[in-house]
This record gives C-alpha cells, structure tokens and sequence, in this order.
C-alpha cells in the first residue's frame, strides 16, 4: 500500500527536471481545468536565472522593451539591494499575453515550482483571460508583437534623430504615464496589431509625396476665419480631457510625427498596464485563492507529500500574512491577504453561511457552487467594485479593521468606524475607495486652449480632501508638458466644489530643447 | 504548454539601459567616482564598487499629491482598544497612527549602486584619455613564444590534429566508395542465407564474386591512410611581456608634509592604474628613504613619519639592489616614479646623478621625477623660479637620456593635467622625430 502511495506522488525531494515540470504541470491542469473549471490561454513556461529575474524586473517584467536610463536605474537598485541581501527576488513574474509567459526561476526547489506554476499559470492566467477590464483594454495576442514593434521604432528613432532627443521625449512621456489612460471605452478599440503598419504607411506617404516645391510656394495670407465660440472650440478638441498624453499627441501643435508616436507609444503600453493597477487585490487573490486550492487538492489525492506539503504552507502564509497596524512590519494592506480572505471568505459563505450572511449576500449565501461564484466575480469586478460588494462583516471582524481619519485642522487624530454593526458598511465604503485609481491618482484634465490665439494651455487639478500636488514634482512635470506643447501651460489646482484656486503653476517651453 | 529553457540566453540584456543610465547622470556618478577614490589604496581602486548618488539627479517625477496637508484617511488592521468616535494623539512623526501614511515617492535619499570596474575606470580617467596615450606610447619588450597557425601534413605525433585527420579520412572513404562494414555484412549473410536454402547457384556465384570484389577495394582502401595525416602547426611569435614592477620611490624626511604625501599617492595611483591597464601583471615595490633607503609596504610608505636627512642615492642603490635580486630587466618593464621636495643633500647631488645615469635609467622603460611644492609655493615659483637641489641635479640628466621624465606639482588639481602632460610629451617627441 505504501509503495503505491510512494509512486503517486509528483516528486520526490526538492530536485526537478523538465519531465517533472511537464508531469506538475499536468497534474496542475487536471485540477485547475477538470475540477475548479478555470479558462487559461495556452501556456508557455520559462525557467530563468537570477539575473534574468532581475532583467526582467527592471523592464515592468515585460520579456522586451524598448531602452530607456530610467530601466537602468531600477536595475542598479534592484541589483545593489539584492546583492546585499536586503531583497529576495519573486518567484515568478506572469505576462498577460497569449501564449501566457510565466517565468520561473531556476533555484526554485520542486514544490516551488509547483505552486508557482498553480499561481501563475492557472490563477493570475485565468484572471488575465477573464476579467472584463483586461478584455477590454488589453490585447493579450498583440502585446508582445506591439512592444517589438515600440521597440524597434524607438531604436531607430535614437539612430534618426540622436540619443538625446528621444530621451526627453520618453523622460515626459513617462512622467504623463499615469496620465495617459482613457478611463472609459472610446468609440474605437485600440488595435495593436496595426500599429506598425499604419506608421510605415504613413511616413511611406510622406517619403513618396514629398516635393520640395512646396515650401517655395506662396502662401495665402491668413483667412479671417469666422471666430469659433468658446464651446464649440472646446469640443473641437475634446476637451476637457484627462487623457493628457493623448491630447498632446493630438493636438500639441509643433510635435514632429515621431515624437507624436513615441507619446502614443508610451500611451498604449500605460493603458495596457491601467487594468493591473485597478485589479491588484482581485489578481493576487486570485491566483492565491487559486494555488491554495490546486495545493490542496494536490496533497489529498497523494501527489506532493507532506514535507512538500508544509514547505507550501510555509511559503503560502508569509505571502498571505497581515501584520497588525501597530506591528513594526506594518507595510499598508497586503493584497495578498486581503485579497485570498475574501475569496476565503466567499467559499465559506456560498458553503456554510451564517444568518448575517443570509441578510448582507442573499443572492450568494448557501448557493454552495463556491466555484462558479468566484469565477463570477473575478470575471466582473475590479478592486473596488469587488471590495464593496464582497467584504463581509465576518471578515471585518477578523481584520478588527478601523478608519482613522487624519484632518490637519483637528488636533487629533479621530476613529472614525469600528468593526461593529454602525461601522461595517461606512469602513467597507471607505476601503473600497482606497482602490478606486479614480480617486487615488490626482485628477488633472486638460480644460482649455486658444490655439488661435496665445495657445496658453490651462489644464485644472481637482483638489480632492484639500490635498494639493506634490510642489516640486509638479512644476517639474508642468515643465515637461510646456516642452512638448511648445507654448506655455498653466496648472490650476481647484477646489471642485467652489472653484477657488488654491495655487497655479506656471511653465514656459525651452525652446532650445525640442 | 511549451517549457523553455531561457537560461543559457545571453546576459547583459539591461545592458543598454545601464550604459543610458550612467551617460545620463555622468556628471554626478563622476563627483562619486572620484571622491572614492580619494578614500582608496592604490590596488584598490582597480576594483570598481559601489557609489553613491544624490537621487535627486535621476528623479522621475510625477503628478502625485503631496503628503503633507490635506485630509488623510486610513483603513487599519488589528483594532484592539478603539471604539468609533475616540480621538487619538497625532504620533511625533506626523504621519497617521503609525501607518507611514500613502506618500510611496522617492525619498531625498541617496541612490547607491555598484559599479563594474570597467565602468568605474572610464569614469576615473575619462578626462585623462589615457588608454589611447598609452597604446602609442609605451615601449614593450619582446620575448619569443609559439602560437597555433592551422595544419600541418608532418610533424610529431603528439600534435596531430586527431578530428582533421579522421575528416579528411572519413572524405576520402567516400570519394573512393569504400565498401562499408554494413554493406559487407549484409551480403555475407544474404550468403549465408542462399547457402543454407540451397539457392540458386548462379545467384550465389554473382553475390560471392560481388563480395569478393568489395573486400579487395576495402583492403586497397585502407580505413586511415599516412595521407589523411594532418598535424597542428605552431609558428613561433614574439609576445610583448606582460608584467611590469612599478617602483615607487618617496623621501619622507621632515620636510616633506602630508599634503605632499597626498600629491604624491594621487600620482602613484594613476601610473598604477595605468600599468595595469597595459600589463596583465604589475607589482609595485615602495622605498623609502631620508638618509637611508628602506623597502617597505604601502601602509608604512604613506603613514609612518620619519626623521633624518635626505640623501638620494641612497633610494636609488636599494632600488638598484632590488632589480639586480628580483627584477631582470630582460623579463620585466621597469617603472619608476620618484616624488620628493627637491631636498637632498649638497654632497650627493654628483653620486646621484651618476647613479640615475649609468645604473637606473638604462634598465628602465621610464623614470618620473615628481617634484611636490606644498600650495602656498606657488607664488614663489612664479617669481623667483628657485630651482630645488634635485631639480638642479636631475635637469642635466634629462637631456641625454629620453626616459627621465621631471615636473613639478603644487596642488591636487595638477596632478591630472601633470600626469596627462607626462605621456603626452614623449608621444609629440616621437612624433617630431620620425620623420
């Protein structure tokens, strides 16, 4: 009986090979796909080394990009700190693309690699395919030929027109990044895919067309034009806009072609970050909640053993582990956490719920296909829409949450809601907005131009709770805006409510600089 | 699902990014550099390592909210005394209830990285330009040695070229069509068959002909034959040598100060450099002397004081005693840099000179004479132009040999233009008398 249990399992000690990682993987899959019904693109696994890791680090994980200094120094920090010891690497970075890319470093023992591949090529894959933001905004089949394609124009930019240039360029176009996303879905989607098509075509066009002649004829003086009213002025350029990167790609004036692609570059690839960034808690939770049960499962049917087992659990509760708030490891809430409790929490209210659950999730309590209602919510909601609407009492409970409100005009510090029955709902509020991007990246529009007259640009910071932009950025920022609109550019910050101004920055162009 | 095997890819893949990296905040990795190197031994400083930064440099700034002002509001764990509506004592930090608050920007911290040793020493010597110089400049001394130049149809057998051989062996089998075993074996026991099947006779008789035929050609081409032989050739090259032994030469009588020391290390520090940047080996051998010469190592040379007069010559015999034990001059490139006030005693200036002439300069690739002045000489020097004892002495000296070298340094900031001039000036020498 026992040698049979003995060739059950998966592996024996931490050593694998390739036949072990295919005979993971396949046991993985019966679970993930046979019983938890998850949908995965195909995957592609990749065993690299440390300093693969880190390469990978530096460029956002993403397997190519294009150059850029600012890669360079994420490298440096990351290698220094590693180097002494003060940073392990992850164990795993997974790219949404399709074939899904996991890579998986090479000092990963065996039941690592097991659990990485449950976490990254089950969960955070399943999440990527199914998930309504990434379906919408990202291209999985075309993210990887887009950034060969940036790649490759960004370099011959640097031959064309020098180092130098490019890299202002890029420098602002990285520092509008998280101003550069379209936070409702436009008219058409963005087609990856043609991107570089449609660049060669058109500076083909131009190659082709281009006469000399043209600049030696006369031109008409200029036209009284009928002047436009402010209105239809406004929405002649789309404005207001919070797409800052966009709208200087359309409309800034004395760009040259390239630089308007290297915006539109570093704009597809931040809209195709934006979903990462507002699904945080679900992705991880995911891909947690994911791996815990594959493991599980794993252990119970006699593949992996026990000492693979608790090496498992080991490395499973650090990830997942919430210190206290008064706890000097206290680093903010840990995704992970928040993230796998709720999922937890979900199972366990589908399953054997409670009559609070019964009252808070009438239409999930005691459903017991825990399955399908997860695949539900992870296939609909984004962190915040998830967090208000999932995060129950019973966990609140179990966190012993609070919501301290910090206001400078008061003395102290003041509890604003407890873990109690007049609190469960304010705190669950509160917590939700914390994931909202909307409200957590200060919201900055382009609102007006007169680009017949002064072509001053006005763009207007909506003050939220009276916490104003952080000064010296700011104006460095504003001063990069001014470069690449070519005229001056006003910053307002305006308290929403009122319209008071609490402060304006100013920049002019350099003029030398582009 | 498809595993790959990535690791054995080619590094360096950030390679790019890191080059953009340090162009882009050179000015300030260069203060860096520079200032480390100040701290450092001399053979230290080959090393590369870490510098650090002011982040500010390389900021990547963006619109983000400041975390001062403003209401905050935080969502904490781990509850155990609050019920809603207490008020809390702000924390001395500032920050809420201990939590750090959401400011996650850049702090004003210093950015620290490592630097490889290649990179290290281009931004030390970037202004110096020396590895063109020193191409051009140094003079290497030739012994013989062998290298490998293609095959050979003679030679030992201990050179032969055992894959060439079989190559040329394996080709010539084909262009023969040499019967393979195979082949043989095949119609042997197609033989064999036919014999005990009683077969047709005169099939049999076709098929032992065939064989028969077929063994002849195998005997008459051989498996290996003299002529597939090939051997590895060796052609004899004269290699420059690839060590050198730096002498450093330094009068630490009273008169000299520590700001004359530090003139001094600074100077011996670049010919370090320098040397290893030609040399696969170089060894440095520090004397120091006042009325007497003594070998001693780095720590002491530069740190212990010492009392007593200055007589030159006697650096220059131990310095003539060391190479004659331990520094053939067949077999090493010599190097001497000598740093001094310009004290020396007045009877000694003869011995000397004579010493330096017949004895030193003759075994070495080159001589430098440092003279350090301490900062205030300056003026003086501008007026007066006193000539110190040694200066007097080695001046005559310098018209008649090309290796002796003499300059004289007052401040930190020559050493660099000093050092440059020094393998400068043979370079535009060589070039004026060539033609």
């Amino acid at each position: 009986m026992s040698l049979i249990e003995r060739d059950s399992l998966l592996f024996h000690g931490a050593d694998w090979d390739f036949g072990t990682i295919q005979r993971i993987f396949d046991a993985v899959e019966a679970i993930g796909v046979g019983e938890l019904g998850l949908d995965v693109y195909p995957n592609q696994i990749e065993v690299i080394t440390a300093e693969q890791m880190l390469d990978a680090y530096a460029s956002i994980g993403m397997p190519l990009f294009y150059k850029h200094w600012s890669f360079g120094k994420r490298f440096a920090m990351h290698e220094s700190s590693y180097r002494q010891g003060l940073m392990g690497l992850a164990y795993e970075i997974v790219i949404n693309s399709n074939p899904c890319i996991s890579y998986i470093m090479e000092e990963n023992t065996a039941t690592m690699q097991t659990l990485v591949i449950a976490h990254a090529a089950f969960g955070h894959n399943h999440f990527f395919k199914n998930n309504y933001l990434f379906k919408e905004w990202t291209d999985a089949d075309g993210i990887l030929d887009y950034l060969d394609f940036a790649k490759g124009y960004i370099t011959r930019c640097e031959e064309r027109y020098g180092h130098a240039a490019v890299e202002r360029v890029l420098d602002a176009a990285h520092a509008l990044m998280s101003h550069g996303v379209h936070r409702y879905p436009r008219k058409k989607k963005p087609d990856l895919r043609s991107e570089e098509r449609r660049e060669r075509e058109r500076h083909l066009h131009q190659e082709q067309t281009f006469n000399d002649l043209w600049r030696t004829v006369p031109t008409k003086g200029a036209s009284a034009k009928p002047a436009l009213s402010d209105e239809r002025r406004r929405a002649l350029l789309e404005l207001p806009q919070e797409n800052i990167l966009y709208f200087l790609e359309k409309s800034a004036p004395r760009l040259q072609p390239w630089q308007r692609e290297i915006l539109r570059i570093v704009r597809q690839i931040a809209q195709y970050f934006y979903p990462q960034r507002q699904t945080k808690v679900m992705n991880e939770g995911c891909a947690t909640y994911t791996h815990y049960r594959i493991m599980t499962r794993l252990h119970e049917t006699g593949q992996i053993s026990d000492g693979a087992f608790l090496e498992f659990l080991q490395s499973h509760t650090n990830v997942t582990r919430q210190p206290e708030f008064d706890d000097p490891h206290y680093g903010g809430i840990n995704p992970y956490a928040l993230g796998f409790g709720m999922m937890q929490d979900i199972e366990r209210i589908c399953t054997v719920p409670t009559d609070e659950d019964r009252d808070w999730f009438p239409d999930i309590a005691g459903r017991g296909d825990a399955m399908g209602v997860l695949r539900d919510v992870w296939a609909n909601y984004r962190d915040e829409s998830f967090i208000s609407q999932y995060l129950s009492p019973h966990l609140i409970r179990q966190w012993r949450m609070f919501h301290l409100v910090d206001d400078p005009d008061r003395p102290e510090l003041k509890i604003e809601a407890i873990h109690d029955e007049r609190g469960y709902r304010r705190l669950r509020r509160s917590l939700s907005r914390h994931y909202d991007v909307g409200w957590s990246d200060p919201d900055i529009q382009v609102i007006d131009v007169d680009l017949a007259g002064d072509r001053r640009l006005i763009l207007h910071h909506h003050v939220l709770n009276r916490t104003l932009l952080h000064k010296d950025d700011a104006q460095r920022v504003l001063q990069m805006v001014a470069n690449l609109w070519g005229y001056a550019v006003v910053l307002k910050e305006v308290e929403p409510a009122t319209g008071a101004i609490f402060q304006e920055h100013v920049a002019h162009p350099h003029e030398t600089l582009f | 699902m498809y595993i790959i095997d990535r690791r054995l890819n080619p590094g360096g893949k950030s390679l790019a990014n890191r080059q953009r990296f340090i162009r882009r905040a050179k000015a300030q990795i260069q203060r860096a550099v520079r200032q480390t190197a100040g701290d450092r031994d001399i053979t230290d400083l080959e090393r590369g390592g870490e510098v650090s930064i002011p982040a500010d440099g390389v900021r990547e700034p963006s619109f983000r909210r400041s975390g001062e002002g403003g209401v905050h509001d935080h969502i904490l764990p781990g509850n155990k005394r609050f019920v809603e509506g207490d008020t809390v004592d702000r924390p001395p930090g500032g920050g809420g209830g201990g939590s750090g608050g959401g400011d996650n920007g850049e702090g004003a911290d210093d950015f620290r990285f490592v630097l490889t040793r290649d990179e290290f020493l281009d931004l030390f010597l970037d202004d110096l330009e020396l590895p063109d110089l020193a191409k051009r400049r140094v003079a290497t001394v030739e012994t013989q040695g062998v290298r490998r130049a293609g095959y050979t149809v003679t030679g030992s057998p201990v050179n032969l070229a055992l894959l060439r051989s079989m190559r040329n062996s394996l080709s010539r089998r084909i262009a023969m069509r040499r019967p393979k075993p195979a082949e043989l074996l095949r119609l042997q026991e197609e033989i064999a068959l036919l014999e005990q099947e009683n077969g047709s006779p005169e099939r049999l008789a076709e098929l032992r002909r065939e064989l028969e035929e077929l063994q002849l050609r195998t005997k008459r081409f051989p498996y290996i034959d003299p002529i597939d032989l090939r051997y590895r050739r060796f052609e004899p090259v004269s290699k420059p040598v690839a060590q050198a032994v730096m002498f450093c030469l330094m009068d630490v009588s009273g008169s000299m100060t520590e700001h004359m020391k530090d003139l001094a290390k600074r100077f011996y520090m670049l010919l370090y450099i320098f040397l290893t940047r030609r040399y696969k080996h170089v060894e440095i051998v520090f004397i120091r002397h006042t009325h007497e010469a003594k070998e001693v190592d780095e720590e002491t040379f530069f740190n212990s004081p010492e009392t007593g007069g200055t007589v030159v010559s006697s650096a220059l015999r131990e310095m003539q005693r060391i190479v004659a034990e331990r520094y053939s001059p067949d077999s090493w490139n010599i190097y001497a840099a000598q740093a001094s006030d310009g004290d020396n005693s007045p009877n000694d200036g003869s011995t000397s000179a004579t010493l330096l002439r017949d004895e030193i300069l003759p075994v070495c690739q080159y001589y430098a004479y440092l003279e350090v002045g301490s900062d205030s000489d300056r003026m003086q020097t501008g007026f007066i132009n006193h000539k110190t004892s040694l200066w007097q002495t080695y001046e005559t000296l310098q018209g008649q040999s090309a290796n002796l070298a003499m300059r004289k340094v007052n401040h930190r900031r020559e050493i660099y233009p000093v050092f440059r001039e020094l393998f400068r000036r043979r370079d535009a020498e060589a070039g004026a008398r060539a033609p």
